[in-house]
């Protein structure tokens, strides 16, 4: 016979100020197989919990209804409860009479007439729960981490030096994203690539590190601690092991002639020129080149051979093929950053059509030392050093019609850091700023701005840019200022378009692949926006940087670490607990039809073989993979034989809530 | 223009609310970027900025909006509603204001526009189509401009372009019930309406 | 494809060279247009700025009148802009369907597709067709493409094209052997209604897309409006008063000059109707 104990929550006012909690307990005493029940102010405190505990134990129950907020808040606290009692913490369950009954009602009667209700409902699936046991399963105390840029090496490291061992996959024929096309950064004005290099010569020489450059990640398999990874290593055609990195073969690629070039420079967003076989910048890591198969003349037509010629190490292989590894790791921290939307998407702004109209990340180039024109500014269409440069903030962000409705978050800043440097090199230069709002919330990030306002001359214009238009080797911009009411009129020699950004192409698909959720504009999404910001609701995969929303250079550094610290964490274990609470297949009944596989969203089911004694093959059925599965119950209401049972929502459980209803 | 009474005003009149309803687009979208202003090729013509009106909407600044001169010299290009990145279509905003000041009589910041498209209407109901060169000197009689392009009248007559006789006319007096209906339609809407016809007259008792 | 054919008040009086020389181009390009039998006025700017309902209760009545049609052709862009904003409000909106039918006593659902000549040049008949049908290409002549705002405006409603940089007349024009020009006044408004009221801001206006296109190194302005004919071509006058510039920029309907091309009599033109005559331009371009 069952002794159901029923606790009651004031929640405060909360619950009580609607429920008539104290009617509550004692119609839940009146309940059959109910042999205690009780109302209290705040069930979650710790006199709260002492009440349950002694309850259990002073009147030996075996089953218990805490009737309070949803399960999300508190299950595992009353589970917790029970537990130290001697009791299975499956056996205690949670009646929500805050979020789906005194919240949402006003009526005093007909709220305190419902909760009793799901009381009752509880108490009658209580009646038929069962001990379970948590699940343990092995953890591969391996990472993988996806992207190569600052938050993916950030990660890898903290990982690596936290002692375990990491794969860092990078799609590009080398790691440092981003940062490293960069050059100087807000609020510190340091030197990109300075700062960013001795990490990348870290992760390169970091013994628990391995490094796939030019690869990507095709297929991944398994569930938190036991994930298998499908890596392909896209032929580089040069063999890693012994290229010396000397650079004669890009200096003697007959398509890397600078007056004859055609192939765009990616390093440089296109404001450069590059062989078909190069190394993308001088510190590159690993500082082997790929060939670029597409624009090689001995790929296209068979006639060339250049490089393997000159290459005194021996290194170029045309006959190299794309390489398929697999490799197992517990946890996956995605780091696949952003882009920058195209400046040529706006047609107001010349829809692409103006070689003087260049995005930030472009400018960054024009600034850097390293960039196309060794650090000089002077603009794409004819080498001047531009004497007037407008700077268009929100060009895409915050634009629902033309872009995104989201603020980039950076542009303040980098804009701010654009007409600062600009101001810097070009001394007798005018920077002119379009803005709608400052966005500069950050430690040292307002005075950074008003720095280019108040000591740098930047002339900051308050309103949009409506259109602008090339006219006699000039840019005619045409904007407002809407703190002075007026039209806005320059003729400029140079406009940089702070143009939104976007989630890389193909974050869709690898959130799929991850089974991450993911927003309408590509953004991986975060478990609990503020609870778990690097966790995801795929056990087991972490976020780190942009890929999950727009983000500077520290936030990514941070979240990058956070990321590798839940991985440590997880790692410090050689075997990881789950709940119980999974699908269970009766292998008997089970007529192999595999419905189940067809509705799994999580890929959890397996297929077993059921043999006889000398070996003979019966039948194959079902089988749940615990570790994966999620408990989401979609093979069980699928499966036509009535052969799976979710653990904890049983039929009969299920049966019992429904046959009480309206008793 | 006093902004001390702004919330007050904003509540109380439900200007906000009525020119939201008479042009279909949600004036408070508008964040005030100004790309309207920069894109607007009035701007210079105007006393208000078309930024500005949309603020003044916003603030529930009736009479400063309706007795504005911008709202007639809108040209109705749509330049503004194609480029504004909130997706507020500001030229039924206009559209909207000038209906509404039409109605309040407010009309007198820029008489020569209402003259003329009252002037046009008139052509259209009374013949179905416009005759042109009754349009002109309807206009610069009204306008006491008698003389205003005066000298181009020959010019245009002997190029044919001006014919006095009239154009040829259409579906004369379908049109004309359909204009009677109209302003039948629209009295009955507005009498059934509660909104004031003019913030002015329920102005008095507040200073 | 059947067009029942909207010529507007305009096109009867101030720009009858437009209809004539629309008339005559469809002619020659096998594009069969039949006017809609008594159609009425589109309303114009006067009549949104007065009344919602009766803007798109006056086109509704017009369009009503269009039976066995694939489209309605227009040439005048306002007309063709209330036209189409009336058809496409009416699809939209069933409510304010009945009061249409109210006001006008017919019934319009904007069924069928209202469109603009260059619509159907570039996208039905195509450039290749028209390429092939020239006579006298306008080689070495220099267009300036303008195409003011409403046909492309609002872009939700009436796009056929890319609403910041149009290219269907260039390409029209491009196949009768013009060379068009790049300038950045396409789309910028002349004023358009405003020239009976405030001839002073559109003189301005006037001036400043004049400037744009005279500078862009253009022979001749090309048009698909009435209205911004009547701003660019009649008031350079007032222009050379106002701003003591005088363009002696002819100004003509985009129909003019592709029938110029496709060997159209001039009297099928109506080109001695303008008042910057194109005669020198075109006499300059015949004797080189």
């Amino acid at each position: 016979m069952a002794r159901v104990g029923v606790f009651i929550c004031h929640c405060g006012e909360n619950i009580a100020r609607t429920v008539d909690c104290a009617r509550v307990a004692e119609y839940a005493a009146t309940l059959p197989g109910v042999a205690h029940a009780v109302d209290y102010r705040y069930m979650c405190s710790d006199p709260g919990q002492r009440l349950i505990e002694t309850a259990i134990r002073e009147h030996g129950l075996t089953g218990v209804v805490v009737a309070s907020c949803s399960p999300h808040m508190h299950e595992v606290t009353f589970r917790r409860t029970v537990a130290r009692a001697g009791l299975n913490p499956f056996l205690c369950e949670m009646a929500n009479i805050r979020e789906q009954c005194s919240w949402v009602h006003e009526d005093r009667e007909a709220a305190t007439a419902k909760a009793c209700e799901l009381v009752r409902l509880m108490v009658e699936k209580v009646k038929w729960n069962t001990a379970l046991e948590p699940i343990h399963v092995p953890v591969t105390r391996k990472a993988l981490v996806i992207g190569g840029g600052i938050a993916g090496i950030q990660a890898a490291l903290d990982i690596a030096n936290g002692g375990r061992e990491v794969i860092l996959v990078e799609k590009g024929p080398s790691i440092g994203g981003h940062m490293a096309q960069l050059s100087e950064t807000f609020p510190t004005l340091d030197c990109s690539q300075c700062i960013m290099t001795p990490r990348m010569v870290e992760v390169k020489n970091h013994p628990n590190i391995t490094l796939y450059t030019y690869a990507e990640v095709e297929k991944v398999d398994g569930y938190i601690g036991n994930f298998a990874v499908t890596i392909r290593k896209k032929a580089r055609c040069v063999d890693e092991a012994l290229c010396t990195g000397c650079g004669e073969c890009q200096s003697k690629c007959p398509q890397g002639k600078l007056k004859t070039s055609v192939i765009p420079n990616e390093f440089d967003l296109g404001l450069s020129r590059r062989p078909a076989i190069y190394v993308p910048f001088p510190q590159a890591v690993p500082n082997v080149p790929v060939i670029d198969k597409e624009h090689c003349r001995y790929f296209q037509d068979g006639k060339c051979g250049v490089c393997q010629k000159v290459c005194p190490a021996k290194a170029v292989d045309f006959t190299q093929t794309d390489q398929v590894v697999t490799e197992q790791v517990g946890a996956i921290v995605v780091a696949t950053g952003y882009d920058v939307m195209s400046s040529g998407e706006y047609g107001e702004y010349g829809g692409g059509r103006y070689p003087d109209v260049i995005d930030g990340l472009q400018f960054e180039r024009l600034l850097s030392a390293s960039g196309p024109t060794g650090g000089e500014v002077k603009r794409p269409s004819d080498g001047k050093v531009p004497e007037t440069v407008v700077f268009i903030a929100c060009a895409g962000s915050r634009d629902r019609s033309h872009g995104v409705p989201y603020c980039s978050k950076i542009c303040c800043m980098y804009t701010a850091k654009h007409a600062m440097l600009y101001k810097h090199k070009v001394h007798h230069g005018q920077a002119y700023v379009f803005y709608m709002d400052i966005r500069a919330g950050g430690k040292n990030y307002d005075e950074f701005v008003r720095r280019a306002i108040e000591e740098e001359g930047a002339v900051y214009l308050r309103g949009r840019v409506s259109r602008l238009y090339q006219k006699d080797g000039q840019l005619i911009v045409k904007g407002a200022d809407t703190l002075s009411g007026q039209p806005v009129e320059i003729a400029a020699d140079l406009v940089v378009l702070a143009t939104a950004i976007q989630a890389r192409p193909g974050s869709d698909a690898l959130a799929q692949m991850l089974k991450v959720p993911y927003d309408g504009y590509g953004f991986l999404s975060e478990a609990h926006p503020k609870l778990r910001p690097v966790e995801t609701n795929s056990a087991g995969v972490y976020l780190a940087g942009a890929c999950q929303a727009p983000k500077d250079i520290p936030e990514t550094v941070a979240q990058a670490s956070a990321a590798a610290s839940k991985v440590l964490g997880l790692f410090s274990m050689e075997q990881m607990e789950r709940e119980p609470t999974v699908s269970v297949v009766n292998e008997r009944t089970c007529i192999g039809c595999f419905d189940c596989e067809r509705v799994c969203p999580f890929g959890a089911i397996e297929h077993r073989e059921i043999r006889d004694r000398r070996g003979n093959l019966l039948k194959v059925v079902s089988h749940v993979n615990e570790g994966v599965c999620a408990g989401c119950g979609a093979c069980a209401t699928t499966c036509r034989s009535g052969s799976i049972e979710l653990r904890g929502y049983t039929d009969e459980q299920v049966f019992a809530q429904i046959a009480a209803v309206g008793v | 223009m006093k902004l001390g009474s702004v919330a007050r005003e904003k509540t109380r009149s439900g200007f906000l609310a009525e020119v939201r309803r008479r042009s279909g687009t949600n004036p408070a979208d508008c964040y005030q970027c100004g790309k309207c202003t920069a894109g607007c090729p009035l701007t210079f013509a105007g006393d208000l900025d078309p930024a500005r009106v949309m603020r003044l909407v916003q603030l529930g600044q009736r009479d400063a909006v309706l007795q504005s001169r911008t709202i007639w010299l809108c040209a109705s290009c749509e330049t503004c509603t194609t480029r504004c990145p909130q997706e507020v279509d500001l030229a039924s905003v206009m559209d909207a204001l000038r209906i509404m000041a039409r109605e309040a009589g407010l009309t007198q910041a820029a008489r020569e526009v209402a003259i003329a498209n009252a002037g046009l209407l008139g052509s259209v109901k009374s013949r179905g189509r416009v005759h042109e060169m009754m349009l002109v000197l309807q206009q610069n009689l009204r306008t006491l401009h008698l003389f205003r392009d005066a000298e181009k009248g020959p010019v245009l007559m002997l190029k044919g372009k001006m014919d006095p006789l009239g154009h040829k006319r259409g579906a004369r007096d379908q049109v004309r019930r359909l204009f009677e209906n109209v302003a039948r339609m629209e009295a009955a809407e507005r009498a059934a309406s509660t909104t004031p016809r003019c913030a002015c007259s329920d102005e008095g008792g507040e200073a | 494809m059947s067009y029942a054919y909207f010529p507007g008040c305009s096109q009867q009086g101030m720009a009858a060279e437009f209809d004539r020389s629309a008339r005559s181009v469809c002619d020659r390009l096998g594009i069969a247009l039949s006017e809609i039998p008594d159609w009425v006025c589109c309303g114009a700017t006067p009549a949104h700025a007065t009344s919602h309902l009766l803007s798109i209760a006056l086109p509704a009545l017009t369009l009503a009148k269009v039976k066995d049609a694939d489209a309605v052709a227009t040439v005048c862009a306002a007309c063709y802009s209330r036209l189409r904003i009336a058809s496409h409000e009416l699809r939209e909106d069933a409510e304010l369907r009945a009061r249409v039918k109210e006001a006008a006593g017919v019934e319009c659902a904007g069924e069928v597709p209202v469109r603009h000549l260059l619509d159907i040049l570039c996208n039905d008949l195509g450039v290749a067709a028209i390429r092939e049908r020239v006579k006298r290409p306008l080689a070495g002549l220099k267009v300036a493409c303008y195409y003011g705002c409403l046909l492309m405006r609002p872009p939700k409603v009436v796009a056929f094209d890319d609403p910041e940089n149009p290219r269907v007349m260039d390409e029209v024009l491009a196949a009768a052997g013009a060379e068009c020009v790049e300038w950045p006044y396409k789309t910028e408004c002349c004023g358009a209604s405003l020239s009976l009221a405030r001839p002073d801001v559109v003189c301005k206006l006037a001036n400043d897309i004049l400037r744009e296109a005279r500078d862009a190194g253009a022979h001749v302005i090309a048009v698909a409006c009435p209205l911004c004919h009547t701003n660019l071509d009649l008031r350079q006058a007032d222009v050379a008063r106002q701003y003591g510039v005088r363009y002696e920029m002819p100004v003509l309907f985009f129909t003019q000059l592709l029938g110029l091309a496709l060997g159209v009599p001039e009297k099928g033109l109506g080109l001695n109707r303008l008042i910057v005559s194109p005669k020198p331009v075109l006499e300059k371009l015949a004797a080189a």
